[in-house]
This record gives structure tokens, C-alpha cells and sequence, in this order.
């Protein structure tokens, strides 16, 4: 199988693949989370891997970085068969993966964490020496941050950069991103796009896991989808077509989503914004909203779009301006948002959006337990009727109302913390990055959902960096700065929105307050 | 305003903070020695006997055992792990050592062993204890709290069991010895003390392994792919922690001259108060061990300062508790950053 897949690619000479797995089956229990998978991966490769969440992506990933024992299948670098399971360094040396959760120490220096147990070849550590090795290290590999810094204050980016060094130092020729954009601003994205380029033009083979098949498009040559366990296909970027791949992914052919036009009914604004100010964040923020309007807001990471939508939906406090709803203004606080009829899908689910260890029930009918029955009782009857009855609205894939959220795919958890931001009936609605780490499909039934409740009168304020969410959006404010710099109407084209992202301003958009 | 403009603050965000970073972390590594010079100018002006030798040795005296066991604390807390047990094996430890050698009529056992054995029995009792503690909790994976309570209790329980709930005296003179003799002009066990918070702080600070159990507390996980035997290091941690508890008990019985059956009991309170005080974080990966010193000496200047003042003796716990309070809450301030 392996041979003939090499002979396909090309006859001869061929120097062996830089990372091979043959034909890998992992099983957990009852389930197979891997069946007969193979991949190659050639040397100075970008692959992309893509599937859907549960598809087997981060099994594979495991099983390559040689955490977890394949059960059946062998795993190949450059042609020597995969390192003793307890050779952790000899794993090191050949693979390295960049985890959507750090593996850096916080409460340590940049410098340590570079030479994380190899600090000193002998006797003790002389840490003057340290920090220069690593700023040159650093320097080496071009990443502008100070050895001496605490990693726990580096933001996603500059711990995703140092990651990668650490790897490269180590002579790691091999990297695995596991969705490495997922928590990066699209500035920081393109980022590390031309550093990926630029590590595979000088010979380090990549495996990029990402949900956005569009970034697969722009960094990667080779891409495999995987489905159910299952390997479905392994082709060359330009060869298969974006629907191909949605298609392989989900099992169906699934056109490009087309966004329906919608009309927003003409009305009275009932979210307002008045000169809303936060120090370090944003400042003389003036936004109404319609019933029914979806505004989209986006911006890079520190445009403070997410600190504005956290504040309407209560979880800061503005230092000035005023947030009314209908004619009242808005107390500080989330009980006072939930009472003034603000729902909140907060930035990170795992963090401010759920309780792992509690029931998908408990979970999604938090805000509103006060209604299922009299004071302060919560009568489980009532409160299963009313989350099974959210369950079948979001199409929540779960076992039962009474299963831990945490055992929930996050496509299925985002819908339970969206089902929650609804369960208020709230007049607004505020989302943060609403389908980050959310496969095609549940993205999909996630906006369609959003969308239904503003058909039905809700207001909409969506912050995001998908420009498929916001292509959802009846207008898209770019925020740029603590200001919104530019407005655009139904219809824009995405370079002008990543233009604006970038605070570069093209003739037609309007870009007041640029200077600030 | 163009692409090439934007960029740069984006990029320096971190610079300003990078500026204030490691120097806050030295900073707080001393925001105690403050603290203590104003603790020695209070000390002197309530009472001119406080400056004296006689006094200051016999502060730094009484807080040898105390700070050995927060040695062992914070080293465990660094690490991200727990132990309540210290306080018993101090009692535990020594009472073996010494039941094993004293004749019954002094409470012994009866087996009269050969008197030199009492020191290594002792020690080797922290050790074993600091092995099973280590066992429980990283082996068989169960809480290091409910683990280290239980054997605070159970190691309380056989002290009292075997000793009969008495007092052990006519200790032989090995055991004595440690707790009273004099080197260069200062008591034994200060310069033991010194010189094992300065193994201590070079190793944590300068060398791979000691490192290593910063990069445990910190990040289990990242520490386990750098390639640190993270439970081979938490193990020898806990058994260091035994051992240092033993040593502690020790001294605590060669300076009271007896090993009573409540030895350590209620220790531990003040043993994590020292450490938090001292900048160790509950949370594991944060603090020094010159931190926690600093945490002990505070606490003992306090102590003999409210003993001086006069305070009645009925208060003093109050009052010391109340300090201890308002001690995090200066470091809260002063830090800047939520304790948990």
C-alpha cells in the first residue's frame, strides 16, 4: 500500500517520506477513534488535515507525537520506524506539535522554557548565558520577544512562535500546528502564514490542523481529510476543489453556503450606544441596533472589539457612556444585562461559557432556573422538559439532557452556550467568536440559529473574524484601535473588510477616527 | 495611515511589559526584607533587649524547626503538590528513634537498641513516610490534601499508640546534642538550617533538577514533554519534605530535651502561612525559597515582638493569627494578584 503510494507520486530516486503513518487503528474502549489511517507526508511538506470535530484528527496527532500507542500500524520518520514509546527525547528530536493548549510553563522565563531541562550541560545554571543563548535563538529564527519575559505573559502569538523555536532548536524537523489559528487575530494569522512559508521553503515539513478550509488553501500542498475514523482522501491543494473537500468531509455534497438576503423591518434602535469609553480598550463608541438587525464587529486582537461586546453583555464595566436598551439604560454587572433582556454567548466557552461537570440541562438553563419553579426551586422535571425542548431547537447531538456538557463535541457545546444565550429570550443578543473551533456542519445549524431569533425581533451584535459569520451580518463595523474606523453595508467584498482589519482604508469605506 | 504604520504597536504592546516583568518577579523575591527592617526598628523601640545577641539568637533558634518544615513546604507547593503530614512526622520521627533505644522506663519500647541508631531511625522514618505519602499520591493518583491529612492523622495516632500517649525522656546524648551545641559562637541548628536553605536555594535556582520542579508545578504536562520525570522528581521531593520534617523534629526534641506526644501538632497553620507569606503560590511552579525564609523570619519577629510588648498570653494567638491575615493582604496589595 505504502509502496504504491509512493510510485504514484513519483517513480525512482524518491528520498523516503519525512513522516509516515501505515496503516494506524487506535482503539479507546468501545470506540475506534483510528481505522486503518495513512498518511505520508514528504520532506519540506505543508500538509493540511482537516475533518470534522471527532474525525479522528487529534488521535492521529497523538499517536504521531508518540503520546498514545497505536494499536495496529507503525509510524515511520524518514524511513526509521517511530522511537520506543518511553524514548520521550528521541520523540522530541522528530516531532514537535504546537497544541491548541500551551505547552509552555507560565511561571517561567521565556529563556527556561527554550531550554526546558537542558539548561545547563553540567553543574549549574548560569542564567546570564541562558538569556543570551535564547535571545539569540530567538533572534535566529526572528521572533521579537525577551528571553526574560514570564511566558505567562506572552498573548497566542509570541507562545505559538516560541514553541516553534523551542522545536527548531531542538532540531525538530518536523511540526505539527494543531489549529494554531483558532485563538489568533487575522493580522497574527497571516503572520504566521509567512513564517510557515518561509520555515517550508528552508526544509521543515508541517501538519497543519485547521477548520478553515480556506487556510488550508493558502499555506498547504497536500491536504487529507479524515471522516469517522476513517481516511478519506489525500490530494494536492490545487487539485480539489473547496466543495470536494466540504463533501469529503461531511459525506454529502454541500454547496458553497450562499446567504440568503434579508430585510431588516424599519424601527426604533433598541440597543444603543452612547460615547462608551474603556481605558486600553475602546473609546466614544456610538452604535444603535434595530430589532431584528444583525451588526457584525470586527478587528485585529487588540482592536477591542471583544472587550466592547463583553461589556454590553455585562462582563465589564465601560469607565464612560451609557448602554440602553429600549428607552432604559443598562446597570453594570451580567444580572443587570440579563434583566435589562441581554443575552451573552461569551468568548470562551470552555471558561466563561460552561460548566464542564454539570448536565447539558443544567448547563443551558443556568440564567433561567428561577423560572422552573417556585422560589428558587428548580424542579428537574421542568428543567428537562425545557432543555430537551433547546436540544431539538440548536440540534444539540447529545446522549441525553442529563450528560456532562464536557462529553459534547465543541460544535454541540458552542450550541449548548448559545442555547443559554437565547434562553432568556433576550431583545439582544451578544456573541463573541461564535463558531471558533466549530466544524462546517455545526457552524452552519449555529448561524442559521442566530439568524432565526433575529427573524424573530432580536437585535444581533456578533463579534467575530469569520467573515462567514459576518457575511450573516446586515452591516459589519471594523474596529480598529478602540475605534470604529470603517462601516460596511451588505454586500462588501472581503478585501476591503481585511484592508480595513489592517487599518488600511480604501476609497469608498468611511474611516473616521483613523488617527487615533 | 497604511499597512506599514499599524504594525509596530501591535508588536510593542508586549515590549512594555516585558520591561516590568522579571523585575517585579525579583522584586518580590525582597518585598519582605522591608517588612523585616521595619519589624527589627519596632522590635527595638518597644524593648532595648530585643537588639540584643542573646535575643535575636534565641528568635532565629526557635524558628530552626519551623522554617526546615517550611523548607519542605515550599519546595512540595513549587512542585504543585501538598503536605499537612510534616507537623506529625515531627512528633513521629523522633519518638521512634528515641522509643527504640531508651530503656521502658523512660517510656521506651523496651527493645533498648544501640543509642547510636536513634538519629538514622529517625531520619530514615521521615524518609519512609515521605516515600508513601509520595506513593499515594503519585502512584495510585489520589488527592495529595486528602492524602496528607489522612496521614497526619494516622502518624498523630501510632505516636500516641506507641509511646502510650507519654512524654520520652532521658534521651540518649546523639539526640541531644544537635538541639544545644554551639558552633562558632551561634546554636547548631542555625547553621544547619543556614546551610540547608542554601543547598536549597541553589539547587531550586541553578541547577536542572531543581529547575525541573518549578517546570512540574508549572505545567505538569509541558514539563512531562520536555522530558522531566515528573513523578520520579515529585517522589524525591516528598521524601526530601520526610526527611527535613524528621531533621526538624529532631532539633525540636534535642532543644526541648524530651519528645512529647503533642510535638509539632498545630505547626502546619503556620508553616503554610510562612510560605504564602514568604511569596510561595498554593497553586505550585511560583516562589523561592529565600521568599519563604524571609516569610519565617517575619513570622518568628512578630512572635518574640508581641511577647516582648507584653501582650497577654491569652490574646497572643489572636493576635498572631490577625497578623497573619493581615500579612496576605499586604502581599495581595503588594502583588498585585489573586491567591488561590
Amino acid at each position: 500500500m505504502t509502496f504504491a503510494v509512493l510510485s504514484d507520486t513519483a517513480g525512482g530516486a524518491v528520498p523516503p517520506p519525512a513522516v509516515e503513518a501505515n496503516q494506524i487503528t487506535k482503539r479507546f474502549g468501545a470506540t475506534t477513534a483510528l481505522a486503518e489511517v495513512s498518511v505520508a507526508i514528504r520532506p519540506g511538506e505543508t500538509h493540511g488535515l482537516v475533518g470534522r470535530n471527532g474525525a479522528g484528527k487529534s488521535t492521529l496527532v497523538s499517536v504521531l507525537t508518540g503520546l498514545h500507542r497505536a494499536d495496529e500500524g507503525t509510524v515511520f520518520f524518514g524511513g526509521e520506524a517511530a522511537p520506543a514509546p518511553a524514548d520521550r527525547d528521541g520523540w522530541r528530536r522528530r516531532v514537535a506539535c504546537v497544541y491548541q493548549r500551551s505547552t509552555i510553563i507560565p511561571t517561567l522565563t521565556v529563556a527556561e522554557n527554550l531550554f526546558l531541562n537542558r539548561q545547563t550541560a553540567g553543574g549549574p545554571i548560569r542564567w546570564g548565558a541562558l538569556r543570551r543563548r535564547a535571545g539569540a535563538l530567538l533572534e535566529e529564527y526572528g521572533v521579537a520577544v525577551d528571553p526574560a519575559t514570564l511566558a505567562g505573559d506572552l498573548n497566542v502569538e509570541q507562545r505559538q512562535l516560541v514553541e516553534i523555536a523551542r522545536a527548531l532548536s531542538l532540531g525538530t524537523r518536523f511540526i505539527i500546528l494543531d489549529e494554531p489559528t483558532a485563538r489568533l487575530d487575522a493580522t497574527a494569522i497571516e503572520r504566521l502564514f509567512g513564517r510557515m512559508r518561509s520555515l517550508s521553503a528552508a526544509g521543515v515539513t508541517m501538519l497543519f490542523i485547521s477548520h478553515h478550509l480556506r487556510e488550508v488553501y493558502e499555506v498547504c500542498d497536500t491536504v487529507t481529510v479524515l471522516r469517522d475514523a476513517r481516511w478519506v482522501l489525500t490530494e494536492l491543494v490545487p487539485a480539489v476543489s473547496h466543495d470536494q473537500l466540504v463533501a469529503a468531509m461531511t459525506g454529502e455534497a454541500v454547496g458553497l453556503t450562499e446567504v440568503a438576503p434579508r430585510e431588516v423591518p424599519p424601527g426604533d434602535s433598541v440597543l444603543s450606544l452612547r460615547e462608551l469609553t474603556l481605558a486600553d480598550a475602546y473609546s466614544g463608541i456610538d452604535l444603535d441596533l434595530r430589532a431584528g438587525e444583525m451588526v457584525g464587529v470586527t478587528g485585529s486582537g487588540s482592536s477591542g472589539k471583544v472587550s466592547l461586546a463583553e461589556t454590553v453583555g455585562g462582563l465589564r464595566r465601560a469607565d464612560s457612556g451609557t448602554v440602553t436598551v429600549g428607552t432604559r439604560p443598562v446597570g453594570a454587572g451580567v444580572p443587570a444585562a440579563l434583566k435589562a433582556g441581554i443575552g451573552l454567548v461569551p468568548e470562551d466557552r470552555h471558561r466563561e461559557g460552561l460548566v464542564p461537570l454539570l448536565s447539558v440541562a443544567e448547563n443551558a438553563t443556568l440564567p433561567i432556573a428561577d423560572r422552573l419553579g417556585p422560589a428558587g426551586v428548580v424542579l428537574p422535571a421542568r428543567r428537562t422538559a425545557a432543555a430537551e425542548a433547546m436540544i431539538k431547537k440548536y440540534d444539540i447531538r447529545t446522549e441525553s439532557p442529563a450528560a456532562p456538557v464536557s462529553s459534547l463535541s465543541g460544535g454541540n457545546a458552542q450550541k449548548v452556550v448559545l442555547a443559554r444565550g437565547l434562553s432568556t429570550d433576550p431583545r439582544v443578543l451578544v456573541l463573541i467568536n461564535p463558531t471558533a473551533g466549530v466544524d462546517v456542519r455545526s457552524k452552519e445549524s449555529l448561524l442559521g440559529a442566530v439568524r432565526s431569533a433575529a427573524d424573530q425581533g432580536t437585535c444581533v451584535l456578533m463579534v467575530s473574524d469569520e467573515l462567514d459569520d459576518l457575511r450573516h451580518c446586515d452591516r459589519v463595523l471594523v474596529m480598529f484601535h478602540g475605534r470604529v474606523t470603517a462601516t460596511l453595508a451588505r454586500g462588501w467584498d472581503d478585501a476591503r473588510v481585511v484592508a480595513a482589519v489592517e487599518g488600511v482604508f480604501s476609497e469608498g469605506v468611511s474611516a473616521e477616527g483613523a488617527q487615533s | 495611515m497604511s499597512g506599514t504604520t499599524t504594525a509596530p504597536p501591535v508588536a510593542e504592546a508586549p515590549a512594555a511589559r516585558r520591561l516590568r516583568g522579571p523585575r517585579l518577579a525579583r522584586m518580590r523575591d525582597l518585598a519582605l526584607v522591608p517588612a523585616i527592617i521595619v519589624l527589627v526598628l519596632v522590635g527595638a523601640l518597644i524593648d532595648p533587649v530585643f537588639l540584643s545577641s542573646a535575643n535575636i539568637t534565641n528568635v532565629l533558634q526557635q524558628q530552626t524547626e519551623l522554617s526546615l518544615l517550611v523548607l519542605a513546604e515550599a519546595i512540595i507547593l513549587i512542585g504543585g503538590r501538598f503536605d499537612l503530614s510534616l507537623e506529625s512526622t515531627v512528633g513521629l520521627a523522633p519518638a521512634l528513634g528515641v522509643a527504640l533505644v531508651i530503656p521502658a522506663a523512660s517510656n521506651g519500647i523496651g527493645t533498648e537498641w544501640a543509642s547510636a541508631l536513634a538519629i538514622p531511625i529517625c531520619l530514615l522514618v521521615g524518609l519512609a513516610i515521605g516515600a508513601f505519602n509520595g506513593l499515594l499520591i503519585l502512584r495510585f493518583g489520589l488527592s495529595a490534601f486528602i492524602v496528607t491529612l489522612g496521614m497526619l492523622i494516622v502518624l498523630r495516632g501510632l505516636q500516641i499508640g506507641i509511646t502510650g500517649g507519654q512524654n520520652l525522656f532521658e534521651l540518649p546524648e546523639s539526640v541531644l546534642y544537635l538541639g544545644n551545641a554551639v558552633w562558632l559562637g551561634l546554636p547548631a541548628s542555625i547553621w544547619i538550617c543556614a546551610i540547608l536553605f542554601a543547598i536549597g536555594i541553589a539547587v531550586l535556582g541553578f541547577f536542572r533538577h531543581g529547575r525541573a520542579v518549578y517546570a512540574i508545578g508549572g505545567n505538569r504536562d509541558a514539563a512531562r514533554a520536555a522530558g522531566i520525570r515528573a513523578d520520579r522528581v515529585m517522589w524525591i521531593v516528598f521524601i526530601v519534605g520526610g526527611v527535613l520534617a524528621a531533621l526538624a523534629g529532631l532539633l525540636m526534641t534535642g532543644r526541648l530535651g524530651s519528645v512529647a506526644s503533642a510535638q509539632g501538632d498545630g505547626m502546619i497553620f503556620t508553616v503554610f502561612a510562612a510560605a504564602v507569606i514568604g511569596g510561595v503560590s498554593m497553586e505550585g511552579g511560583k516562589g523561592t525559597l529565600f521568599g519563604a525564609l524571609c516569610g519565617v523570619i517575619v513570622l518568628g519577629l512578630i512572635n518574640n515582638i508581641l511577647t516582648l510588648a507584653g501582650v497577654s498570653a491569652q490574646w497572643i494567638q489572636a493576635i498572631y493569627g490577625l497578623i497573619i491575615l493581615v500579612a496576605l493582604m499586604l502581599a495581595r496589595l503588594t502583588t498585585g494578584k489573586a491567591q488561590d
